[in-house]
């Protein structure tokens, strides 16, 4: 902390920087007197939601801002002194990889797919530096090296499809460091991996930053993240600086009410006091549930995928049972399985008592109203052409439920999701994310449901808002004692919400238990690694809120 | 994503004035290539009115006359008024192309979704579209012509089956696309009938591509039943039409080269006219490909 300090030149100085929106947008200025400083040595963490023009910043030092539609009206961006504003193309061209450099949130698509990844990282080096072919070679082994891949002399032949996520963004850090720049910009870059890959990635960029010295500006909408990396903290809202400083006193003592809404809102990875529900009947039963996907083909031997295999899980009325795991682990197979979206292979789904894994389409239907689901992106779930009103009533009507009193009733599920009544006859898009999700859970309360389940509900939501929303789960849960299921990659909304928590690995549960006692003392050794990658699993975030 | 759809929620006349507004500054092509086709639509119901003779019978005194006061386009080896003839050939060519556009759209619509969302139809409705495409079109019409004769509704069904696998591809592929959206699946769990997730959620999606594929087929089933009536296996010759005119005026080329010279521009400018509006549609209602292209 202390050589972080020491009053070096800053090696990225942004001054005032002001960026216009196009003219027909929701606000004048994407960007608007930004000024912060990055030091050598240090991580310095850009937060935000969406919206809050962080990703404007980074792209405007990157000189990456569309032309013609934003446009930095004000300000300087000086890199080691030089205001980048004032560059032509191609003096910004010769700059970007050599003296910065930027990783971006999808490494698949930030790749090009046609090209194996040692001549990707190899082109760099061809356009900036006069190396001959066995120096660059040297080089692109020794950059991928440094990022920890394995093998990296066999490893540079391959495609970027053959790689993991994971492996794909190590490959970005690789081309990004190949020049050795002085400033590496980080566009979330950890937040479309799995947590496990995610604390790996953050623990490389900081031995990097650390070896190397590089600055690095991070940009993230992640708390856990901050908290786990970064030297100085920048906090962004509507385009505007609103706090920063030292991460550790901005964490703990945040002084701007928006910082201390956003740090309040970050759920805790310790669960609260739940009442036992032990005693309630079980609602939803799920015995030996599999799901095998085979992949027939005339010519070769079938291939079988086992998305979820002998999975048994209870749901008690009035409870909500967590399933927590990485992406593929088969939560969502479950799910969809629950809801008879898909056939299951085999095994039982009872739904009060009875058996509905075998049931026909035709005897299904009835038992449809038992079960109803929340999908994770609100923008998709709801039929852009149908107004809202139309959308909530659609379920009900089916069974017979007549129109006046239909939407009567959905008028007063919009009144208990905070929505005004009046509204129904207005269109999705005239909604943000996070009305649309609850617009979604009383299209799904409108054909009383004994078990809802939140397929990753809140997991698209701006942090904020997912407080809302999961509050207003809850809430539903005690009033119509629901049974949930509420599936989740993100550990910290599981502990708040869930009385007890499934973790999947592979299709399988591992573990299963009270949620305090899960993450109390994890028992599978799975459970713990992903407990231990949970970033800012350390940190305690404050309530602010009566601050 | 969320801003740029949030801008567009306006009311449904301001979104009505904003067409109107954007159809003159950014597709002055499809509002002259409407316009032409309101004339052509217009020639084709007032033929009669149209300062137009008799096109049918024959007149042998006025056989062969070059473009003149009296016969404005000329007239034919029998004598009859090339202009009369062109006009009346409107009716044709539009009436043809119109229900061949709007049955080959029927029928694909029909297939398309039923092949996109039962998937034990899917492998067998796909394979006999696929053998329908294997067919060369040309051939195939004349083969049903000349096996049930020609009239206008032989001809009308010989231009519309080897379009209806086009349309059913584009139809199907929409479909197994949209079927996995949430609000699909959203719309199943709620116990919606399959008929009615069909009508409600997945056609409305199939419309904007349907109505500019459909102009294409207009277009093309114009040019196949003019190229028919060329070859002799279009509508019976008392019926005049582009094709069959410029047919009869083959021999007489070299004589009397207006025979050919006037239907053929009709027949040209209004292809062009079709193809010129599908071409706007397709920019207004699918902006993400006109950007593309």
């Amino acid at each position: 902390m202390t050589l972080v300090n020491q009053a070096t030149q800053p090696v990225l100085d942004i001054r005032g920087l002001t960026v216009r929106l196009p003219a027909r947008a929701d606000r004048e200025n994407a960007i608007e007197g930004v000024s912060f400083s990055v030091l050598p040595h240090e991580i310095l963490c850009v937060v935000g939601e969406s919206g809050s023009g962080k990703s404007v910043t980074a792209h405007s030092v990157m000189g990456l801002l569309p032309p013609k539609q934003l446009t930095a009206t004000a300000g300087q961006v000086l890199l080691q002194g030089d205001d980048l504003l004032k560059k032509t193309p191609d003096e910004m061209r010769a700059l970007r990889g050599a003296r910065m450099s930027m990783i971006f949130q999808e490494p698949m698509t930030a790749l090009n797919p046609l090209m194996s990844i040692g001549d990707q990282i190899e082109e760099i080096l061809k356009i900036h530096t006069d190396m001959n072919a066995r120096e660059r070679m040297a080089r692109v082994v020794e950059v991928m090296d440094a990022v920890k891949m394995p093998e990296p002399e066999r490893l540079i032949h391959s495609y970027p499809h053959q790689l993991s996520g994971g492996q794909r963004q190590r490959v970005m850090i690789a081309g990004a460091l190949a020049l050795e720049p002085v400033l590496l910009i980080a566009d979330e870059p950890t937040t479309a991996l799995d947590v496990t890959t995610q604390s790996q990635i953050l623990k490389l960029i900081k031995d990097i930053q650390r070896t190397h010295g590089t600055a690095v500006l991070f940009i993230t909408h992640d708390f856990g993240v901050v908290a786990e990396i970064a030297d100085r903290v920048v906090v962004m809202q509507h385009g505007l600086v609103v706090e920063q400083g030292e991460a550790k006193s901005v964490l703990t003592n945040p002084q701007h009410p928006y910082t201390q809404m956003l740090i309040s809102s970050v759920p805790s990875m310790t669960p609260p006091m739940r009442p036992a529900t032990a005693e309630a009947p079980v609602v939803l039963e799920t015995q030996e549930l599999c799901k095998t996907y085979s992949d027939r083909s005339l010519f070769r031997a079938t291939r079988e995928t086992r998305a979820a295999h002998n999975v048994d899980l209870t749901v008690r009325r009035g409870e909500t049972l967590g399933v927590v795991g990485e992406s593929g682990s088969g939560k969502s197979t479950l799910a969809r399985c629950i809801v008879r979206l898909i056939n299951p292979t085999s095994g039982q789904i009872q739904i009060d008592g009875h058996d509905i894994a075998g049931l026909s389409e035709s005897r299904l239907r009835e038992n449809r109203r038992l079960v109803q689901i929340i999908f994770q992106d609100p923008y998709r779930s709801l039929n852009p052409r149908r107004t809202v009103g139309a959308s909530i009533i659609e379920g009900p009507m089916n069974f017979g439920v007549d129109k006046a009193e239909a939407l009567t009733r959905a008028r007063d599920l919009m009144k208990l999701v905070d929505l005004d009544p009046g509204s129904l006859d207005r269109f999705p898009h005239q909604f943000s994310g996070g009305q649309r999700q609850r617009i979604c859970i009383a299209r799904a309360l409108a054909m009383k449901p004994e078990v809802l389940i939140a397929d990753e509900a809140v997991s698209a939501l701006d942090v904020s808002v997912q407080a809302q929303v999961l509050e207003l789960l809850d809430d539903v849960r005690k009033r119509f004692n629901l049974a949930i299921l509420f599936i989740t990659h993100d550990l910290r909304v599981a502990a708040q919400v869930c009385d007890r928590i499934a973790v999947m690995y592979k299709g399988e549960i591992v573990e299963h238990g009270i949620a305090a006692e899960v993450f109390g003392a994890p028992g599978h050794e799975y459970t713990q690694a992903l407990f231990d990658a949970a970033p800012g699993r350390d940190f305690e975030f404050g309530n602010f809120a009566a601050a | 994503m969320s801003a740029i759809t949030e801008r567009t929620g306006l009311g449904f006349r301001s979104r009505m004035t904003n067409l109107r507004r954007s159809l003159l500054a950014q597709h002055p092509t499809m509002v002259i290539g409407g316009s032409m086709l309101i004339v052509m639509t217009a020639c084709a119901i007032f033929a009669p009115w149209l300062f137009t003779g008799d096109p049918i019978t024959f007149n042998p005194i006025d056989r062969l006359k070059s473009p003149g006061d009296t016969f404005w386009f000329g007239t034919d080896m029998f004598g009859r008024d090339i202009y009369s003839r062109t006009i009346y050939g409107t009716r044709i060519s539009l009436v043809i192309g119109l229900s061949a556009a709007v049955l080959s759209v029927a029928f694909g619509l029909v297939i398309g979704l039923a092949a996109g969302y039962v998937r034990i139809l899917d492998a067998i409705l796909m394979r006999v579209m696929d053998g329908l495409m294997a067919i060369p079109g040309i051939l195939l019409a004349i083969a049903l012509v000349s096996l049930s004769g020609a009239s206008l509704l032989t001809v009308t069904i010989a231009i519309t089956i080897p379009e209806i696998p086009r349309v059913v591809r584009l139809v199907r592929a929409i479909v197994l696309s949209v079927r996995e959206e949430p609000y699909v699946e959203a719309a199943v769990a709620a116990g919606t009938r399959l008929p009615l997730i069909l009508i409600r959620h997945i056609l409305p999606n199939t419309i904007p591509p349907l109505i500019v594929q459909a102009t294409y087929v207009c277009a093309s089933a114009m040019l196949t039943e003019a190229l028919l009536g060329f070859l002799g296996v279009g509508t019976p010759p008392e019926i005049p039409s582009w094709g069959n005119i410029m047919a009869e005026g083959r021999t007489y080329f070299q004589l009397a080269p207006w025979i050919i010279f006037f239907p053929g521009a009709a027949l040209a400018l209004t292809v062009l006219a079709v193809n010129v509006l599908g071409d706007g549609l397709r920019d207004t209602l699918d902006p993400r490909i006109a950007k593309k292209m």
